[in-house]
């Protein structure tokens, strides 16, 4: 960032919900001015499998409550901040101006049974999680194709190549245990 | 205006409940009119994407309440589109059970003796087989292997699947591509089609309420194709009998909601709810281990690490479904797979100060995807389920286009359920730990409280009135000709997987509604073969029916 003005609109909004994402599945730093994400862990998280992209599409249902969100959980870390006396960086939204562990006790709060918004933010983390492990913003095939991080990170195996998924070796093909003495003749708990 | 067009039979819901009745009425000659909520998906639309919007959100629903979630289907065939076809036989304790009210909380007329021959015509007609360890996947071996290394028993469990055509995909949740899983597509609903009945899909009914000549109007909405929160359109039907199988979280929706029209509801009706007291824990395996202590190994690759590759669950251990254990102390172990995301976000991974469900140790954990294991039990819960008021619509406020809504159910677990996750749990643990195998925790119930994908008893049979809302021929309490042959019925926990023992209670209470539609004035026999011809479970039962058969 050039200024040392807080962002606003559209800016503090991505760089938020970005922030957000990342606290759920953290990912490395995309270059050294990179603020929304924290870095606490290796390779690319829920920002880079694309987690803004799946949060703006109309399927999830949450589209235009983006920027309520990012209002919302700003709000959340002023008073986070003020009631632990932590000076926030007033160049970015407060919630991006939080430390990883920061944030991460913040969501844990919003996410924790008896919080009155819960619903809510499980509802962001459920999307932002989806993004990486799932990649439900791509067609999968295009995902993997594209090394998508999430599934790759996973070791999701790829489809034949007509895009259906099938697994020829399937089975140790012994028996591992022996089976309950009162199962009956169909296969059934007596 | 016109009048509105009639049916002898309005069945409400298209999964194990309403397909059994659609096709047994209308072959026994009754006009059948279905009502299905969710869309009519064919063979080649079943897509292996999650992409939201293919076919995994068009035929899945997930409904968040206040303390325990629902996971089912919501297409044409309901849940057996989205099922992984495990299907045993409830144990014969369970229908002795007690339960939270102190006295057998199934009817007299029904224990797993007289329910053998209707278990065996669901088993006839899917078909369900016995398997053996030859189709059993990596990931039901490994589990088998674990439970012989620690002294349990372990079966191959009875599927409805034909082996011969399944590539183990493991897109159960998406609709089966190949047609290898023995979803109601294949067997009762064309075969209820092939006999006139109609299946209208995107129907989803909001109430009934009575004409007066003693019959029923069934009150429903068109949905839009995209976008489930969009109404298109609404209309009315009328029926001389009602079959309500929209599953245990929505039956009791659209009664409650039916009850300024209909008159008062019996008490348990939206209650007595039972998850079929399930849990989840997620096992990461050390594949070192996995080969040195089980002596496993894969021709190329390590020795497990294959979560994706299967059908589902594939074995089962039966070690505690011992019926001289007390109540509540019974629960089954059954190796699973969930599909990324809905199988993912809720596990929990071990940190410095505790357990986490996200952040970067979570992220570790799904490095090492393909070598989980999860592990269901299916304990018996204490019925503690109650539903608060109707939402305006469905038995949802839908938040996505697809799949996802907010529901009314409350649960929170007793003493007694907690006891059996608490112990499910720890034999789990002592399972697949033992000789440091895995890494063992169960799913938060934090995010979106307990889960279930078996609901059941919401509006449940028995013979007491205060505590069952529908008496043991399925005809709900104090509205003559509203009959109930979902989940929903089903008393209580079943401590194995229940469509088996939903369909069997469904074929079981077809007689009953014959003798109901015959009483006015419709002609209509019983006795159909099964959906393909066969005809030694149907010929088994004719001798309890004789009055009903026509000649
Ligand atoms: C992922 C998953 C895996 C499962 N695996 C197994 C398994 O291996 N073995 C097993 O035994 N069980 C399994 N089950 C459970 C099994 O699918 C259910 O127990 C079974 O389908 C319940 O049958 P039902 O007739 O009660 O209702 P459902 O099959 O749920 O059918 C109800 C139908 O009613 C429709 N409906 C709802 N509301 C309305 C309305 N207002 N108007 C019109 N239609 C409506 C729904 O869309 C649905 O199609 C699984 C469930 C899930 C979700
Ligand atoms: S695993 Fe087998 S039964 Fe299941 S969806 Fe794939 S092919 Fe069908």
């Amino acid at each position: 960032m050039t200024d040392d003005a807080a962002p606003d609109g559209d800016d503090t909004t991505t760089l938020t919900l970005e922030a957000f994402a990342d606290t759920i599945v953290p990912g490395e730093k995309r270059g050294p001015d990179d603020v929304a994400i924290a870095g606490a862990a290796p390779g690319p998280g829920a920002v880079q499998a694309g987690a803004l992209e799946l949060l703006g599409m109309f399927a999830p249902g949450i589209s235009e409550a983006l920027d309520g969100y990012a209002q919302g959980v700003n709000e959340h870390a002023l008073g986070y901040a003020r009631e632990r006396g932590l000076d926030l960086d007033a160049a970015l939204p407060p919630f991006v101006a939080l430390s990883y562990a920061d944030r991460a006790a913040l969501v844990r709060t919003l996410t924790t049974p008896g919080h009155p918004e819960k619903d809510f933010w499980v509802l962001l983390a459920l999307f932002c999680n989806m993004a990486y492990d799932t990649a439900a913003h791509m067609h999968t095939t295009d995902a993997l194709a594209a090394g998508h991080p999430g599934l790759t990170a996973m070791g999701f195996m790829p489809p034949d190549a007509d895009g259906l998924w099938r697994f020829g070796a399937f089975s140790y093909g012994r028996e591992l245990a022996s089976i309950h003495p009162d199962t009956t003749s169909t296969g059934s708990p007596s | 205006m016109s009048s509105p067009e009639r049916a002898d039979v309005i069945v409400i819901g298209s999964g194990f409940g309403g397909a059994i009745a659609a096709y047994h009425l209308a072959a026994g000659g009754a006009k059948v009119v279905v009502l299905e909520r969710g869309p009519w998906v064919k063979t080649d639309e079943f897509e292996h994407d999650f992409l939201l919007g293919s076919s995994y959100t068009r035929v899945f629903d997930f409904v968040v309440g206040d303390g325990m979630s629902l996971l089912g289907g919501n297409c044409v065939g309901g849940g057996s589109v989205v099922y992984f076809a495990t299907m045993p036989r409830a144990p014969r304790f369970v229908f002795e059970r007690k339960g939270s009210i102190g006295r057998r909380m199934w009817p007299a007329a029904i224990d797993r003796d007289s329910l053998e021959p209707w278990y065996d015509r669901v088993a006839e007609a899917l078909p369900v087989r016995r398997q053996g360890w030859d189709v059993v996947t990596y990931s039901g071996g490994v589990f088998a292997a674990a439970c012989d290394h620690a002294g349990r028993t372990a079966n191959p469990a009875p599927t409805a699947i034909d082996n011969d055509l399944c590539t183990n995909c493991n897109w159960m949740m998406s609709g089966c591509r190949f047609d290898a899983k023995r979803s109601l597509l294949l067997n009762y609903l064309p075969a209820a089609v092939a006999h006139g009945a109609q299946i209208r899909p995107l129907h989803e009914v909001q109430y009934l309420s009575r004409t007066d000549d003693g019959g029923y109007q069934v009150h429903y909405n068109v949905i839009d194709e995209e976008d489930y929160r969009v109404t298109a359109g609404s209309g009315t039907l009328e029926a001389k009998i009602v079959v309500m199988a929209a599953g245990a979280g929505a039956t009791p929706v659209i009664l409650q909601r039916s009850e300024p029209h209909l008159g008062e509801m019996p008490h348990a009706v939206g209650r007595y709810f039972s998850g079929n007291g399930e849990r989840l824990n997620t096992a990461v395996l050390n594949e070192d281990k996995v080969a040195e202590v089980l002596g496993l190994s894969r021709p190329d690759g390590p020795a497990y690490g294959a979560s994706q590759i299967g059908k589902g669950p594939c074995v089962a251990s039966w070690d505690n479904l011992d019926g001289s254990l007390p109540e509540y102390d019974r629960f089954s172990l059954e190796q699973l797979y969930f599909p990324p995301g809905l199988g993912t976000i809720l596990a929990q991974t071990p940190t410095a100060d505790g357990r986490t469900w996200f952040g970067p140790e979570k992220k570790e954990m799904l490095r090492r995807w393909q070598s989980w294991l999860t592990i269901f039990t299916m304990s018996e819960d204490d019925n503690e389920g109650v539903f608060g008021p109707p939402p305006a619509t469905g038995n949802s406020v839908r938040i996505s286009q697809q799949m996802l809504g907010r529901g009314n159910l409350g649960y929170v677990p007793t003493a007694n359920t907690l006891h059996g996750w608490e112990i499910s749990d720890a034999e789990a643990k002592r399972v697949m730990e033992k000789d440091g195998l895995a890494t063992v925790l169960p799913w938060t119930n934090d995010l979106v409280g307990a889960y279930t994908v078996h609901p059941l008893a919401s509006c449940r049979i028995g013979d007491d009135p205060g505590t069952s809302a529908l008496d043991d021929r399925h005809e709900l309490r104090g509205h003559p000709g509203v009959f109930v042959t979902d989940g929903s019925a089903v008393p209580g926990a079943l401590t194995v997987n229940p469509a088996l023992t939903i369909a069997a209670l469904a074929e079981r209470s077809i007689p009953g509604i014959v003798r109901a539609l015959r009483d006015r004035g419709v002609d209509v026999g019983y006795g159909a073969p099964a959906p393909d011809g066969d005809t030694a479970a149907r010929d088994a039962v004719l001798p309890l029916v004789r009055d009903l058969v026509r000649e």
